[in-house]
């Protein structure tokens, strides 16, 4: 069976009443539905997944996945999951969270997990808003454009999602967007399979909020706004710089091999043991 | 068994490991920090993980994370550290994962004064997380007792899927005493219920006839949901009037069934007295002194030891107000237990004796109040 065919129903909890909470046209689902395709062609044993989130719109996938799933506080999910992860490293540890809630809230939460290398696999989606709370800036709101708290334009720079994660330390960074679900797949597996920190941002939107108070159309016109505005890092190394800058840049922006946390406090034990 | 003169921060080490903790996340502050040195030397020498964390918020994260895994899991912490901590309290009371918090308290509000004694965090203990939950809290008077108490709120904790709190002050924390350390095999250790059923029967907050739902592991083969939401059985969110009620009747009722079991208090001189002194932690010690040399005077004075801070232990001191007139309460900050004492008895019966300058109430200011001069 090919993975298109293959039913994502066999990882969602039929238990849980439908529909989700997103808004008609969200990207979170499409997010929900790669992580899915992963686990799936990876073969994990759903027993052997934990998902964890913080909250917010994106804080509310676990619920629907047929994992060992924890909705937890805001910002804190991947404190949670290292405390879990250190306990069963024999788990796959997924986190997701939003912009604001890995970034702002969460931020100290998430350099250090990325500086200590904790075998976690984080997916952020970025909306640019507080999307729950009806639109608020948040950390990766753009320069200039607007929120419900920032009725004259946002004057802060938004945050390097993916650089911040390099700089701390991640093995693995990566980006791509809700629109390129494939490339996502590809990515979230790799993350998954990777020692120590891994780290997507996937670019998404919300027409809803951020959209409708900065004109800019329905979840389709944002959704082609998208595939218009980003490219892979190949592209965009032909760019100039002042064009670069304005792109979504996508692919695998860091991948290097060295040990995770787990790994490293093993051997914290073998010392202690007097090994 | 081995006998040594230790710290109270020790002695809370030595418990923890005696009751099973394999996981201790923290992160450093005064006068608790020596409880986080000890374990991240002793945890990996018994293949237990120690991990210090970003700040407190995290740190208790990463222990209901680990409770969640399946190991005993504990923080210690002081005030502004424990201020940090409420969320997660909450959080923990609402999804009934066991975990121990110490606190061991010093001077506040805020930076305060890091190294000196306070016992300014009982309300704070009590009410810190918002919303209606309920909360355990132990306090030692003594060293040997510090052991003995952090057993105990393992047991617990585990015992009633909640959240215990561990109120050392820093005279207790930081004082050495004599301690006779038990054999760890043979100290009595509380396992959560864990289930055995189908995994599609699994209900992780059903009803049970203790009200405390059996607890799964994560990655023991039941895969169910956790969330600080208001859940329903399975734990998931929901906004039903019939289903939020009876899980805040359900956690509270968890604890109030089982009072006799979690309030423990020391009982001195009762029968004939007029006068009762109700004291805890290391103010206690100063009463003992006061109510000896007061009755050495022929003053007709007992005490009341409160090993159990939360819940506070009301039937005995009902029982006591019976025959008791007054009532003196010292404590090391401006009246927090003498609240819930006026409460229960009446505020003209209380006499309170304050001290909130990082100092120990001393048994002479409780012996005028007991002479009441």
């Amino acid at each position: 069976m090919s993975r298109e065919q293959h039913s994502a129903h066999n990882y969602l909890r039929p238990t849980k009443k439908f529909p989700n909470v997103w808004c008609p046209g969200c990207g979170i689902g499409i997010v929900m539905g790669s992580l899915i395709r992963a686990v799936d062609h990876l073969g994990l044993e759903k027993d052997n997944v934990a998902l964890i989130s913080g909250i917010g719109c994106t804080g509310r996938m676990p619920v629907y996945t047929d994992f060992n799933t924890m909705h937890t506080t805001h910002g804190r999910a991947l404190a949670f999951a290292t405390g879990l992860k250190l306990a069963r490293p024999e788990m796959e540890v997924i986190v997701v969270m939003g912009d604001g809630d890995a970034l702002a809230i969460g931020g100290n939460h998430f350099i250090h997990a990325a500086r200590r290398n904790m075998d976690i696999t984080a997916i952020v989606v970025n909306n640019n808003i507080y999307g729950m709370t009806g639109g608020q800036y948040s950390p990766t709101t753009p320069l200039d454009s607007r929120a419900t708290t920032a009725p004259y334009g946002n004057i802060e720079p938004p945050m390097p999602i993916a650089d911040l994660a390099a700089a701390a330390g991640a093995s693995y960074v990566a980006r791509t967007t809700v629109y390129h679900a494939v490339e996502m797949d590809r990515y979230i597996e790799q993350a998954v399979s990777k020692k120590g920190f891994s780290m997507i941002e996937v670019v998404s939107y919300c027409h809803t909020t951020y959209g409708r108070i900065n004109k800019l159309g329905s979840a389709v016109d944002m959704m082609r706004a998208l595939k218009e505005n980003s490219v892979s890092l190949t592209a965009a190394e032909k760019l100039p710089p002042e064009e670069r800058e304005k792109k979504v840049v996508r692919g695998v922006l860091r991948n290097i091999d060295k040990p995770g946390y787990v790994e490293l406090y093993d051997k914290v034990i073998a010392k202690a043991q007097g090994g | 068994m081995t006998t040594r003169l230790m710290q109270g921060n020790e002695a809370v080490s030595w418990g923890a490991l005696a009751a099973g903790c394999r996981f201790y996340a923290g992160y450093p502050i005064t006068p608790s920090t020596e409880i986080a040195e000890m374990l991240s030397r002793e945890l990996p020498k018994i293949g237990g993980k120690f991990i210090q964390m970003e700040d407190e918020i995290g740190s208790l994260a990463a222990v209901i994370g680990a409770s969640v895994g399946g190991l005993k899991s504990m923080t210690a912490t002081s005030g502004p550290g424990f201020s940090l901590m409420q969320e997660h309290i909450g959080y923990a009371a609402m999804t009934e994962i066991p975990c121990v918090i110490v606190d061991v308290q010093r001077l506040g509000p805020s930076t305060g004064s890091p190294t000196s004694a306070s016992q300014g965090d009982v309300m704070q203990a009590r009410w810190g997380s918002h919303g209606d939950y309920p909360i355990i809290a132990l306090s030692p008077t003594t060293v040997p007792q510090a052991f003995d108490l952090t057993v105990a709120a393992f047991n617990i904790s585990e015992h009633y899927r909640t959240p215990v709190i561990l109120l050392l002050d820093e005279v207790i924390g930081h004082m050495r005493e004599r301690v006779t350390l038990p054999d760890f095999s043979t100290v009595t250790r509380v396992e959560r219920m864990g289930t055995d059923v189908p995994p599609e029967w699994y209900r992780p907050y059903g009803d049970s006839i203790s009200d405390v739902p059996p607890m799964a592991n994560f990655g023991s083969g039941y895969r169910y949901h956790i969330t600080g939401l208001y859940h329903d059985q399975m734990g998931y969110p929901t906004q039903r009037l019939d289903e939020i009620d009876p899980w805040i009747q359900r956690v509270h009722r968890k604890i109030e069934r089982n009072l006799n079991n979690i309030i423990m208090t020391e009982e001195y001189g009762l029968s004939s007295a007029n006068t009762v002194v109700i004291a805890y932690g290391a103010t206690a010690r100063s009463a003992r002194h006061a109510v000896k040399l007061a009755r050495q005077r022929r003053h007709k004075v007992g005490m009341l030891t409160l090993l159990t801070i939360w819940p506070f232990a009301e039937e005995a001191i009902c029982k006591i107000a019976q025959t008791t007139k007054r009532f003196v309460v010292p404590e090391m900050n401006l009246g927090q237990a003498a609240l819930e004492v006026e409460r229960l008895v009446g505020k003209n019966r209380v006499v309170r004796v304050n001290r909130a300058n990082g100092e120990m109430v001393t048994p002479q200011m409780i012996l005028q109040a007991i002479e009441g001069r």
